[in-house]
């Protein structure tokens, strides 16, 4: 996944988005406060400078997707793992809430159910019937709508061709307005991902880590690179 | 000599097994309570979800960790103590050693429990065993706390064998109880051979075992990437500051046994100068190791390590921080130092104010780093709930609870080894 930091505009769509597609409960206000609403692609931002001098800066956070990830090796009951396409996925019936995961992820993108989820009736009906539902005392994260590229995946087996560029999109991608979002297949030199991540404006978050992270941001204000 | 004459001879040793008085039954009443309301706390957040406890994002491991880690570390000196005592041939361990067995089994059946209680399905926790991952730390740390258990378990029980066989032939009420656990115990030729033989390997195996134990639990938090625990002191430094609180804790114990069952004539006043002065090499150790781990984290540390040291040293856990030093060596080390204050009393408090010191120190390793994460976005703020509380509580109440039905039951000093020690020491004065 590409982010151009340039074309964010902050609108969350791809936070609502994500919401929707992957049944991500409603915690409420209050235990939001108390750090239990879950954000798998998440929205931070940044303010610099005092008035009338302000920036605003946002940041679209998903799971960083590491090629090295530091959450799979700590599960004591293998209950998460780096699947053959490179995503960080999360076995939830394995899942016994250990929460090692969650405190060795350098980035905090991995969200545990503190209660039992739950939605405001009227939304109940929209829920995804694709996305496993998740039950109380276990951790989730972002998996960049694996169930949209499994199903792709099954459409080209019967058609006997591979996934073009752009063919699958998580919910995120698809949703941004200002279209700041890429997503493909970086192993694929052709594919626009893996363009835009060799772009002079690519960097990618606590990349001295060494955990590899898929995700690629596209610094603000290099106009002059034309990538 | 007969059972009859030894009896006589350490009368107040088996009378605390005789009698429950009032006194028993004003300190079981309000533990028990206590202990049994923690299993209220506990189906709450059972029924309801974690969400009940005042963990968060990103403050995801917090008090239960906190009491994993100081139970564990309780458990270390027991056996580890009492096996090098052992080995090294000290002839005043024998009078402390049951004691200091006694608290490694119950601190280790009260630490992993905590594991229980944080896990999000704590039913399943088995599944660690099934379904092993083995590049996981806390699989590490299952494998190496269940042996400890395991061998402590043996340790304590194997050398009660013979006093089982005393208690056995005094109380015909839990003769039958009594007589399974001596295993036909009669005091034979062949039968010291092989508790020699069994107690000797025992020592010898539970050294390595119990420093596995603390070194892997440090791993927990060490083989992680966040700041400040990512440290190669860990190990070493849980251990000792696990032999540390171990220490203070057979110390507090022993005083309040000698004071409780009046075991004056066998807790001595040398006794606790003795543990007294480990407690000292301890504590210089525990100053050593932290003074090392902070000053090289703000020497050479990166923004995110020094963003924690510095919440540590003046930010919000300031007054944690300060405490934790002040319990931990400004007030324990004056006391151990003076032979004049090394005596029963001092030492007590300076154990009391080392447990807490200690039990600050766990928090503050574990607490902090996970309250400001690398990435600048999320803060966490943590203030434990009535549920952790409880639990803590309950805890802390079951693991007294547990060493005072234990010593209603056998007696917590070593009769026959005392018996054989006073023998050898007739003997000497003999061959002089």
């Amino acid at each position: 996944m590409v982010i151009d930091l340039d074309k964010c505009t902050g609108c969350q769509a791809c936070v609502v988005a994500c919401r929707q597609e992957n049944n991500i409960p409603f915690v409420g206000e209050k235990q939001a406060k108390l750090g239990r609403a879950t954000f798998w692609m998440n929205l931070v931002s940044e303010v610099k400078g005092t008035y009338p001098n302000v920036e605003m800066h946002f940041f679209p956070m998903p799971c960083m997707q590491c090629d090295h990830p530091p959450c799979t090796i700590v599960c004591p009951v293998a209950a998460t793992y780096k699947n053959p396409e490179g995503i960080v996925a999360q076995v939830y019936p394995r899942c016994i809430g250990v929460r090692m995961c969650i405190s060795n992820c350098p980035y905090t993108v991995r969200y545990f159910n503190w209660h039992a989820p739950s939605w405001p009736p009227e939304y109940k009906k929209g829920l995804n019937p694709d996305v496993f539902r998740r039950r109380k005392g276990i951790t989730e994260k972002c998996n960049f709508c694996i169930q949209r590229i499994r199903r792709a995946k099954e459409r080209v087996k019967k058609e006997k061709r591979r996934i073009r560029d752009g063919e699958v999109i998580p919910a995120c991608v698809e949703t941004c307005p200002s279209e700041a979002l890429y997503f493909g297949d970086l192993n694929d030199p052709k594919s626009r991902v893996s363009k835009l991540s060799k772009s002079r404006r690519a960097f990618r978050l606590l990349e001295d880590l060494a955990t590899e992270p898929k995700v690629f941001y596209l610094r603000e204000g290099d106009w002059q690179d034309g990538q | 000599m007969d059972s009859e004459t030894i009896a006589r001879k350490y009368h107040p040793i088996l009378e605390p097994l005789t009698r429950a008085g009032c006194p028993f039954w004003i300190t079981v009443i309000p533990l028990s309570i206590i202990f049994l309301w923690s299993f209220f706390a506990f189906g709450w957040q059972y029924d309801r979800g974690l969400g009940v406890t005042g963990m968060g994002h990103p403050m995801s491991w917090t008090l239960y960790l906190v009491n994993f880690v100081f139970f564990i570390g309780i458990s270390h000196a027991g056996t580890l103590i009492s096996a090098i005592l052992r080995i090294t041939n000290a002839g005043w361990r024998t009078p402390i050693t049951r004691a200091a067995e006694m608290v490694t089994v119950f601190a280790l059946a009260a630490g992993p429990t905590n594991i229980l209680f944080d896990l999000g399905r704590s039913t399943r926790f088995y599944w660690v065993g099934l379904h092993a991952q083995f590049k996981s730390p806390l699989l590490w740390d299952f494998t190496c706390i269940m042996t400890y258990f395991a061998t402590s378990v043996v340790f304590l029980y194997v050398l009660m064998i013979p006093d089982i066989a005393i208690l056995r032939d005094r109380f015909p009420g839990r003769r039958r109880v009594y007589e399974i656990l001596s295993l036909g115990w009669s005091g034979t030729e062949r039968q010291e051979r092989i508790l020699k033989k069994v107690s000797a390997f025992l020592c010898i195996a539970v050294i390595p075992i119990a420093v596995s134990v603390h070194t892997v639990v440090s791993w927990v938090f060490g083989m992680q990437t966040q700041p400040m625990w990512h440290s190669t002191i860990f190990g070493p430094y849980f251990v000792v500051g696990a032999i540390y609180s171990g220490i203070a804790t057979i110390i507090l114990v022993a005083a309040i046994l000698r004071k409780v069952y009046h075991l004056e004539q066998y807790l001595q006043p040398l006794h606790f100068n003795n543990m007294g002065l480990l407690l000292l090499t301890m504590s210089l150790l525990w100053f050593y190791f932290t003074f090392a781990e902070y000053l090289t984290t703000l020497y050479g540390g990166g923004i995110h390590e020094l963003a924690v040291f510095w919440v540590k040293m003046v930010g919000k856990y300031s007054v944690m921080f300060w405490l934790m030093v002040l319990f931990c060596f400004i007030i324990p080390f004056p006391i151990l130092a003076l032979k004049r204050t090394r005596t029963i009393l001092g030492t007590s408090i300076a154990s009391i104010s080392i447990l807490i010191g200690m039990w600050l120190e766990r928090y503050l390793i574990i607490i902090p780093t996970l309250s400001e994460p690398r990435l600048p976005y999320e803060r966490g703020a943590y203030m434990p709930s009535w549920v952790e509380w409880s639990m803590m509580a309950g805890l802390s109440a079951g693991f007294i609870l547990a060493i005072v039905l234990f010593s209603k039951f056998f007696p917590v000093i070593s009769i026959w080894e005392m018996e054989k020690e006073g023998k050898e020491k007739i003997l000497m004065t003999n061959v002089k």
